[in-house]
C-alpha cells in the first residue's frame, strides 16, 4: 500500500492545544512540511511566542527557545548571530508581533537579520480572551472593543507586510492566507521560499498568514474561514510585497 | 607575562570580558558606560566575536537570551534607566536559567535623574528588579583591577549555576582610569553548555529547549525549588568581602564600590588619630557575605553603613546583625560622592569623641 498522506516528521505526535476549527494549527503543519522538505530539521531553531503558540516549543521537533512576548525577533537575532550556520525562525501572533514587539521585528527585519518570520495574523489576542489586536478590523468588536472598533478612538489596524516592506533589510516579505485548500498550497510555497532565501543568506524573510480565532470571533469554524475571506482579505491583500528576486510590488 | 596597562574602567571591563570568552555583545547607548560598548564595537571583530547595537536595552537583553540559549559567552552592559528596561528579559533568563554577564555602571536616580554616580541600584538588583522568585549573583568592585578580576571569573559563575551575573559598578568605576592587570581567575569545573538551542545535528539528535514556562502548579513549584536550591549553594560558596582593620575594629563602616574607596580614606585618617575604626566591604552583594559579619561581631560596637543612596544595603546590614548592635547610616545622593571628612564626622560622632 502507498503512503500518501503522513505527518510532517518535524511535527512531534503531541495533540497540539488549539481550539477546534483554529488554523494555528494548519500554520504548524505547513512549516514542519517545510523543514522536512528541506531536510533541515537538525540545524533549526524555532523561537515561539507568547500568544495561543506559547506551546509552540512542544509541536516542532528541533530546537526551540520560548520568548518573552514581543521578544522574539530579538532572541532569534542572539541565536542566529550564534549559530550562523542555524535556521532560525520566530512564530508570532499580531499582538505579539505587531503591538507589544513592534521595534523587535521592525529592528530585526531593517537590520537584515538572516532569519524567518511566520507572522500570525488573526486580528484578535486569542490567548487573553479576545481583546483588541492591532490589526482588529474597523468594527469589529472584541472585549476590549465592545462597541466594535472606533477608527477616532482606538485607531486603525497596522498593515505590517506593507510597512516592513518599505525597508531595504528584507528578502521577502509575502501575505498568504489559510482559508482554503488554494491557498493553503501558496502558503506553503511562500513559507518555503523564506526558508530557502534565509538559507541563501538572501536576508530577513517574514510571511503574514492570515488566520483564524473561532473562539474569539464567536464564530463556526466554516463561518471564520469566509470571514478571512470576506472582511480580512480586502484589508489585507495578499500578496508578496517584497522578493530582491523578482523586484518590489507596485 | 605580566603586563599592566592603564585603562579607563569601562573599557577594562570590556576587555576583560573578551579575555574571558566573551565573544557576543548586545547593547544599547547610555551614559555613563558608552565606552563599553563601544569598546567592544572596535574589539569584537578583532577576536572573531559579534557586537550588536540594539533598537532598545528590551531588544538587547532578548538577543543576550537567544544567544546566551545557544551557549555563547555573552554580555550586555547600560546604566541604570536601561537596567530598568531589562529587568524583563532578566528574570526570563533566571527563569530559563541562563547563564550571562549584565553590567549596570549606575548613575543617580529615579527616572531620568543623572549620569554622576550613584547606588540607588541597590534594591533593584540584590532583590530581584525583574518578576518572580529569583536571584542575580551581584558583584560590587572598588576598583578597575578588582573590576576585571570579578567580570572574569562572573562568566564562571554564571556558567557554573546557570544564572546571569551583575556586575553593579558606577559612573566613578566607569570614567575612572587606572592600571589593570589581566589574569585568570581561579580555574573551575565548568559543565558542558548540553542544553544549548544549537540544532540537534549539534547535540546528538536530542531536543533542546530553553524555556520558562511552567504551566503546572506542582511543576512550577518543583522548578523554584529547584532555582532556590541552586541559590542556597551559592549563598554557601559565592560570598566575598574585605575586611580592613578589623581585627580590633569597635566601630566597622559598612561600604561597597566607590563609597568603599573614600571610607578607607576616612578610616586612614581615623586610624592616624587612634580610633579603633574598620572596613567591612562586601563584594557580592548577592550573596551578602554573613560569614564576613560574624567575623567582625565579637569586637564590633557599632555599624555605620555609607551608601550613595537614602539607605538601602543598610537594611541588609540591619539583618544581619539583627539588632545585636546599633547600625547606623550616612548616604549623599543625586551624584554627591560623600568626603572622607564628612564620613570621619559621622564616626566621631558615634563613638562618640567631641
Ligand atoms: C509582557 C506581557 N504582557 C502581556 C501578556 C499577556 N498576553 C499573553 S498572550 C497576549 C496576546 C497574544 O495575542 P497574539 O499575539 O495576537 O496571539 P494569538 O493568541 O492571537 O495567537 C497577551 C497580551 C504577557 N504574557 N506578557
Ligand atoms: S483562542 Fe483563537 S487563536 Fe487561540 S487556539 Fe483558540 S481559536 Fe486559535
Ligand atoms: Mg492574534
Amino acid at each position: 500500500m502507498v503512503k500518501v498522506f503522513d505527518c510532517p516528521k518535524s511535527l512531534t505526535d503531541m495533540p497540539t492545544h488549539y481550539c477546534p476549527g483554529c488554523t494555528h494549527g494548519i500554520i504548524h503543519r505547513l512549516i514542519a512540511e517545510v523543514i522536512d522538505e528541506l531536510g533541515i530539521a537538525d540545524k533549526a531553531v524555532g523561537v515561539a511566542p507568547v500568544g495561543c503558540a506559547v506551546l509552540a516549543y512542544n509541536y516542532f521537533v528541533c530546537d526551540m527557545q520560548e520568548a518573552a512576548h514581543g521578544r522574539a525577533p530579538a532572541v532569534a537575532t542572539g541565536i542566529k548571530r550564534v549559530v550562523p550556520e542555524g535556521v532560525v525562525f520566530t512564530y508570532q501572533g499580531d499582538g505579539d508581533l505587531a503591538s507589544i514587539g513592534c521595534a523587535e521585528i521592525v529592528h530585526a527585519a531593517a537590520r537584515g537579520e538572516l532569519i524567518t518570520t511566520v507572522f500570525v495574523n488573526n486580528g484578535i489576542y486569542g490567548m487573553t480572551g479576545g481583546q483588541m489586536a492591532p490589526t482588529t478590523l474597523p468594527g469589529d468588536k472584541t472585549s476590549t472593543s465592545p462597541y466594535g472598533r472606533d477608527t477616532k478612538k482606538q485607531g486603525f489596524p497596522i498593515r505590517v507586510s506593507e510597512m516592513l516592506a518599505t525597508l531595504d533589510g528584507p528578502a521577502y516579505i509575502a501575505r498568504v492566507s489559510v482559508h482554503n485548500v488554494a491557498n493553503i498550497v501558496k502558503a506553503k510555497r511562500a513559507i518555503k521560499k523564506a526558508f530557502e532565501y534565509q538559507i541563501a543568506g538572501k536576508g530577513f524573510t517574514l510571511v503574514e498568514v492570515l488566520s483564524t480565532c473561532p473562539t474569539n470571533w464567536g464564530l463556526t469554524p466554516k463561518e471564520s474561514l469566509e470571514k478571512v475571506q470576506r472582511d480580512m482579505m480586502p484589508y489585507f491583500p495578499l500578496g508578496d510585497y517584497k522578493d530582491i528576486e523578482a523586484g518590489e510590488k507596485k | 607575562m605580566k603586563q599592566r596597562v592603564l585603562m579607563k574602567g569601562n573599557e577594562a571591563i570590556a576587555e576583560a570580558a573578551i579575555r574571558a570568552g566573551c565573544r557576543f555583545f548586545f547593547g544599547y547607548p547610555i551614559t555613563p558606560q558608552n565606552e563599553l560598548p563601544e569598546y567592544m564595537s572596535r574589539r569584537l571583530p578583532e577576536v572573531g566575536g559579534t557586537f550588536v547595537q540594539a533598537e532598545s536595552e528590551v531588544s538587547a537583553i532578548n538577543m543576550v537570551y537567544g544567544a546566551a540559549g545557544a551557549g555563547a559567552r555573552v554580555m550586555t552592559s547600560s546604566s541604570s534607566p536601561g537596567i530598568s528596561l531589562k529587568q524583563e528579559g532578566i528574570s526570563y533568563m533566571a527563569g530559563a536559567q541562563l547563564p550571562a554577564v549584565i553590567v549596570n555602571i549606575v548613575r543617580g536616580g529615579p527616572g531620568l535623574g543623572s549620569i554622576q554616580p550613584g547606588q540607588g541600584d541597590y534594591f533593584q538588583s540584590v532583590k530581584g528588579g525583574g518578576h518572580g522568585d529569583y536571584r542575580l549573583v551581584v558583584l560590587a568592585p572598588a576598583n578597575l583591577q578588582e573590576a576585571v578580576d570579578l567580570v572574569t571569573e562572573a562568566f564562571d559563575i554564571a556558567d557554573l549555576y546557570r544564572n546571569p551575573v551583575l556586575i553593579l559598578g558606577d559612573g566613578l568605576l566607569g570614567q575612572m582610569m587606572e592600571p589593570v592587570e589581566f589574569r585568570q581567575s581561579t580555574p573551575r569545573e565548568l559543565p558542558a553548555k548540553d542544553w544549548a538551542t544549537t540544532g540537534l545535528c549539534n547535540h546528538n539528535g536530542q531536543k533542546n529547549v530553553i524555556n520558562s514556562l511552567v504551566l503546572h502548579a506542582i511543576d512550577l513549584e518543583a522548578h523554584n525549588i529547584h532555582l532556590q536550591e541552586k541559590y542556597a549553594l551559592i549563598k554557601v560558596a559565592e560570598q566575598k568581602a574585605e575586611l580592613l582593620h578589623c581585627d580590633d575594629a569597635e566601630l566597622v563602616v559598612v561600604a561597597y564600590g566607590s563609597t568603599a574607596r573614600i571610607v578607607k580614606t576616612a578610616i586612614a585618617q581615623l586610624r592616624d588619630q587612634g580610633h579603633r575604626v574598620g572596613l567591612l566591604r562586601p563584594i557580592s552583594l548577592w550573596p551578602f557575605p554573613e560569614d564576613a559579619f560574624a567575623k567582625v561581631m565579637p569586637v564590633a560596637k557599632d555599624f555605620l553603613c555609607v551608601e550613595m543612596s537614602a539607605g538601602q544595603m543598610v537594611e541588609d546590614v540591619k539583618l544581619v546583625v539583627n539588632g545585636a548592635r546599633p547600625v547606623h547610616f550616612y548616604g549623599r545622593m543625586g551624584g554627591i560622592v560623600p568626603t572622607p571628612n564628612e564620613i570621619a564626622t559621622q564616626v566621631l560622632q558615634i563613638m562618640g569623641v567631641k
